[in-house]
C-alpha cells in the first residue's frame, strides 16, 4: 500500500495541536465539501481531507498513525511488525496488507462504538454517480457497476473486494434521479446490516434533445418561407419520426408541443417534446433568391420593429 | 460475482416510515423530528398519527447526516444549511429548465 501523509493533507505540522487540526479541517471542509462546493475535483479533495481528519482528530488513531513513522507521500509502504497487534483496533491481527487501502488501516478503530442495536458493525453506504444517455432514459437500461469495496472476512480481516452490481434502470429516469439499491453497499460485520448503494443519475448531453424533467426540447430550424407560410415537417423523436404541422406565421422562439413525445414517466404518462422554432437564412444567396427576397421586401408591409417607435405607453 | 439487484426509486411515490428513515439516513429520531419541526424536512400528512415521508426525503436526510458529521453542526445549524441547499437546488433546477428551453444552447 502507499503511504498517505495526513498532516500534509490538512496542511499542518506533525506536532499540531488538536485545535489546529480541527481549524485546518474546518477551513478545508468549507472549501471542498461536495454538498457545498462546486470546485472541480472538490469531492476527491474532501475525501482526502476527511480521511486525514478522521484519523488525526482521534487520539488513539493519531497515536497509531504516528507509530507508522513519517514517510514520503505516496511511497510504497508496510506497517512495522506488531503494529496491527498494538494498534489494529478490536484486537484483530491483520496478517496481510496486500488487499487494503491506507485508510482501511484505521477504519476498524470505531468498530466497538459503531455496533448497532442488532449487534455487529453496519456496512458502509456508497454513492455512485451514473451517467446514462437520453435514449437509455427513454428505453430503460441495465447498468453494470464495477466497485471495489472494503469488506471484513469471517476472520475479521479487512480486504478490498471487487464487486460487479447489475442494476436495471426502468424507463423514465430523469436528471437528478436518485436510486437506492438496498444491501448492495459494503458488507456488514458480525451481524451488522449490509450498507446500501445509491445511484445519482444524470443524463449525458444529446446532439438533438435537451431534457428538463420528463420534457424534451429540440431546436427546429425553419426557413423564412416555412415560418411565414407554414409547413408539414418530419421531426425526429425518441420513438421514431413524426409529422409536425408548423402553423403559418411562426416566429423564432415559438414552442410547438408534441404531446407525450418526451421521456416516459414510470408512474404513467410521458413528458412532452417541444420543438423550438428558429428561423435561419442561408449565409449566401443565389441570384434568384436575392431577387425573390428583394421583391418580397418591396411588396411587404410587415414592420417587425413597429414597437420601437413607441407611443409613450 | 454479478447480481442483478432490486432498485428503489427515491421519489414522491414511495413512502418510508420514521423508523426506516432513521435506519437509512444515520440521523437520530429526535434529530429528524426537530428538522421536521423547523421545516427543514417535510413529513407527509398521516392520519394514523405516525410520521411518514416521501422517499425523496431520504436524499435530504442523508445529506443532513453528512453535514452534521463533516461540519460538526447542531440541529439548528443543520436546518439552516438544509434550507439554503434546497434553495440552491431549486435555483439550479430552474436554470437547467431555462437553458433547456433556450434555442441553440
Amino acid at each position: 500500500m502507499k503511504y498517505t501523509d495526513y498532516y500534509a493533507a490538512l496542511g499542518v505540522e506533525r506536532g499540531a495541536s488538536a485545535d489546529e487540526i480541527r481549524k485546518a479541517y474546518r477551513r478545508l471542509a468549507q472549501k471542498y465539501h461536495p454538498d457545498v462546493s462546486k470546485e472541480p475535483g472538490a469531492e476527491a479533495k474532501f475525501k482526502d481531507v476527511a480521511e486525514a481528519y478522521q484519523t488525526l482528530k482521534d487520539p488513539e488513531k493519531r497515536a497509531a498513525y504516528d507509530a507508522l513513522g513519517s514517510q514520503p507521500q505516496g511511497e510504497e509502504f508496510r506497517p512495522p511488525p506488531d503494529w496491527s497487534r498494538q494498534h489494529g483496533g478490536n484486537g484483530f491481527e491483520q496478517p496481510s496488507f496486500d488487499d487494503i487501502d491506507f485508510a482501511d488501516l484505521f477504519s476498524r478503530f470505531g468498530a466497538r462504538g459503531a455496533q448497532g442495536a442488532r449487534g455487529g458493525m453496519p456496512g458502509q453506504d456508497f454513492e455512485v454517480p451514473a451517467q446514462i444517455s437520453i435514449e437509455d432514459a427513454f428505453h430503460g437500461t441495465t447498468l453494470s457497476l464495477s466497485l471495489s469495496m472494503p469488506e471484513y472476512d469471517a476472520n475479521g480481516q479487512l480486504r478490498r473486494v471487487p464487486r460487479t452490481v447489475k442494476a436495471r434502470i426502468a424507463a423514465g429516469a430523469v436528471d437528478g434521479q436518485r436510486l437506492r439499491l438496498p444491501g448492495k453497499g459494503g458488507k456488514g460485520f458480525q451481524g451488522g446490516r449490509d450498507g446500501d448503494l445509491y445511484l445519482d443519475i444524470s443524463l449525458k448531453p444529446h446532439r438533438l434533445y435537451r431534457a428538463t424533467g420528463h420534457d424534451l426540447y429540440l431546436d427546429l430550424p425553419l426557413s423564412p418561407s416555412e415560418a411565414a407560410l407554414g409547413a408539414s415537417l418530419e421531426i425526429p423523436t425518441l420513438a421514431g419520426a413524426v409529422t409536425l404541422k408548423v402553423p403559418p406565421g411562426t416566429s423564432s422562439g415559438r414552442k410547438l408541443r408534441l404531446s407525450g413525445r418526451g421521456l416516459p414517466n414510470p408512474r404513467g404518462g410521458a413528458g412532452d417534446l417541444f420543438a423550438v422554432a428558429q428561423i435561419v437564412v442561408p449565409g449566401a444567396l443565389s441570384d434568384a433568391e436575392r431577387e425573390s427576397y428583394q421583391r418580397l421586401a418591396e411588396n411587404s408591409s410587415f414592420e417587425p420593429r413597429r414597437h420601437f417607435r413607441g407611443d409613450g405607453t | 460475482m454479478s447480481i442483478e439487484t432490486e432498485v428503489l426509486w427515491l421519489d414522491e411515490h414511495r413512502v418510508v416510515s420514521l423508523r426506516e428513515l432513521v435506519e437509512i439516513s444515520g440521523l437520530g429520531e429526535a434529530e429528524l423530528l426537530e428538522l421536521v419541526h423547523i421545516g427543514a424536512l417535510q413529513a407527509q400528512d398521516n392520519v394514523s398519527g405516525g410520521y411518514s415521508f416521501s422517499a425523496r426525503v431520504i436524499t435530504a436526510a442523508r445529506t443532513a447526516c453528512r453535514l452534521r458529521d463533516d461540519f460538526e453542526l447542531d440541529t439548528h445549524g443543520l436546518g439552516v444549511a438544509l434550507k439554503l441547499l434546497e434553495r440552491v437546488h431549486d435555483l439550479e433546477k430552474e436554470i437547467a429548465r431555462l437553458r433547456a428551453e433556450m434555442p441553440g444552447s
